[in-house]
């Protein structure tokens, strides 16, 4: 079960080369797609319908409501058939997935902010049970104040959940991690849970136009689940033991240590699923790193703007890259600093704030990428887009003026930087 | 005493797949408090033997015996019996 340690190569690591977002492989004879017009949350049910799953447990929330209701409606017109349970709040959503999980099923679910919150002691137990359960998170802020607008302080507060965490740029996005969540939290080396999480309303209900594999493409790909072990009465298992001070430590560190190796299985997931659609995935995305002095790294729907904006300023002859990270969890430590290590300052954008932290998390994680290494990049923390707030080209382009005056003059002004808050 | 597995040695996600295997856990040393039967006081009622949680009580040809590999001392048996016939004796 457990594997001598993988080399570590700085694969994964997918440039753009372009302007397109596919990425051209070698040899590769890429499968037929049809060109459609999905919303984010349309995408993913398309999708999680062409995974062929067995058991969905959801309950709707907003910005992910419309996942459950279309998966719902394939299941109505015959389209699937899955078991589709409609459970009474999302504990129970994800109580039931992680039982069909633990019968051998393929399972699908999908929740969003106070959803998420509430699923939290489930979570930890899909982990540790490692069940290969699919959870799409719309990304939603959290109560208090009431607000049903994009931003990421759900996931980011449960991401020490032990979930393979992946994060989607916009539709197709959204469609190509979901069909590669189930391959990699299935596969036997890995047997762990995988969040695809796109950004409320920005991704999720944003029609935007995409390729679709065809069903067959998708079932060779991904064929049915099979399990290391099923709760079946033919052969009796006892799950969800106890695990005492002399026990428990030693299953963390074995849930710790696969949840690292998960990397590997992502890259070549990844890389097989280019194969197949000649969109190449991984850890993450690099724009005009090559030879840029600041670079601007963030996840999700974001990503977008910061391409476009670097794209400008390069043409305006500024050292400027960006960096999308598709990986959230487990964090790709070896290949970002890879990617990043000849920069001289790096924002780091975080669309939630970590209370009472020196910084966001995500800042705090690339903080701990560069911890011991000797490398003297400036970093900006940038906190924004909280509870929807838009966030314009004209904001990354400030972005973008003041991390090359760190690059330039080696001094950092703000610790946290509030993009666009009013004082 | 012999070394406990390692992280790498234990199954995966805890997952017992040996039925019964808890009858291995002796739960006995967690006793403070030991339950003593006085079998000439004993009428025999099997009170014990059903509110026992454990169930630590075994049914024997005259009465009752308790286990101690299991017995975790928790004085359920000594509250129910009608007749005082066991007592709680610290260990």
């Amino acid at each position: 079960m457990y594997r001598k340690k993988g080399k570590f190569t700085g694969e994964g690591v997918i440039p753009y080369s372009g302007e397109g977002s596919t990425v051209t492989i070698e040899g590769a004879a890429v499968c037929t797609q049809t060109g459609c017009a999905y919303t984010g949350n349309e995408a993913v049910a398309y999708a999680a319908k062409q995974c062929n799953v067995d058991v969905v447990s959801a309950y709707p929330i907003t910005p992910q409501t419309i996942i459950v209701e279309r998966f719902s409606e394939y299941v109505a017109n015959g389209e699937v058939d899955t078991k589709f349970l409609a459970v009474e709040s999302e504990h129970s959503a994800m109580s039931a997935c992680v039982g069909a999980s633990l019968g051998g099923a393929r399972v699908f679910t999908s929740t969003a902010s106070q959803g998420l919150a509430l699923m939290h002691e489930v979570l930890y137990l899909a982990s540790g049970l490692r069940c290969p359960i699919v959870m799409a998170v719309v990304n939603r802020a959290l109560s208090a104040p009431i607000n049903i607008h994009g931003d990421q302080s759900d996931m980011m507060g449960s991401r020490d959940c032990g979930w393979i965490q992946l994060f989607a740029e916009n539709a197709q996005e959204s469609y190509d991690l979901t069909i590669q969540a189930f391959k990699i939290a299935e596969d036997k080396g890995v047997h762990l849970p995988v969040s695809v999480n796109l950004d409320g309303f920005t991704v999720s209900h944003a029609t935007e136009s995409m390729k679709a594999c065809a069903d067959e493409d998708v079932h060779k790909f991904l064929p049915p689940r099979e399990s290391l072990f099923k709760v079946d009465p033919t052969t009796p298992i006892s799950v969800g033991g106890m695990a005492l001070p002399e026990y428990y430590y030693e299953f963390k560190r074995q849930q710790e240590e696969a949840l690292q190796l998960s990397k590997l299985f992502v890259n070549r997931v990844g890389k097989e699923y280019g194969k197949m659609t000649g969109r190449r995935y991984g850890y993450l995305r690099t724009y005009g790193l090559e030879d840029a002095d600041a670079a601007v790294i963030s996840l999700g729907s974001t990503c977008g703007n910061v391409r476009s904006v670097a794209r400008t300023l390069r043409a305006k002859g500024k050292k400027v890259g960006a960096i999308k990270l598709w990986m959230y969890r487990p964090f790709p430590r070896e290949e970002l600093f890879s990617a990043i290590k000849d920069l001289k300052a790096l924002a780091v954008m975080d669309r939630a704030i970590s209370f009472g932290a020196p910084q966001g998390a995500l800042c705090s994680d690339i903080a701990a990428t560069l911890l011991n290494t000797g490398s003297d990049i400036k970093i900006l923390n940038m906190i924004y887009g909280l509870g929807g707030r838009d966030i314009p080209p004209s904001t990354i382009n400030t972005v973008f003026t003041d991390t090359l005056r760190a690059a330039k003059t080696g001094k950092v002004k703000e610790r946290i930087n509030y993009l666009d808050v009013r004082e | 005493m012999t070394q406990k597995p390692g992280w790498r040695e234990l199954p995966i996600g805890g997952h017992l797949h040996e039925p019964g295997s808890s009858l291995k856990y002796k739960t006995g040393p967690w006793r403070t408090y030991k339950p003593v039967l006085d079998k000439a006081k004993c009428t025999k009622c099997l009170l014990c033997w059903i509110y026992c949680p454990e169930p630590s009580i075994d049914r024997t040809n005259d009465g009752i015996e308790i286990n101690y590999d299991f017995c975790k001392g928790c004085g359920l048996c000594a509250s129910e019996c009608p007749v005082k016939a066991i007592v709680m004796v610290e260990e």
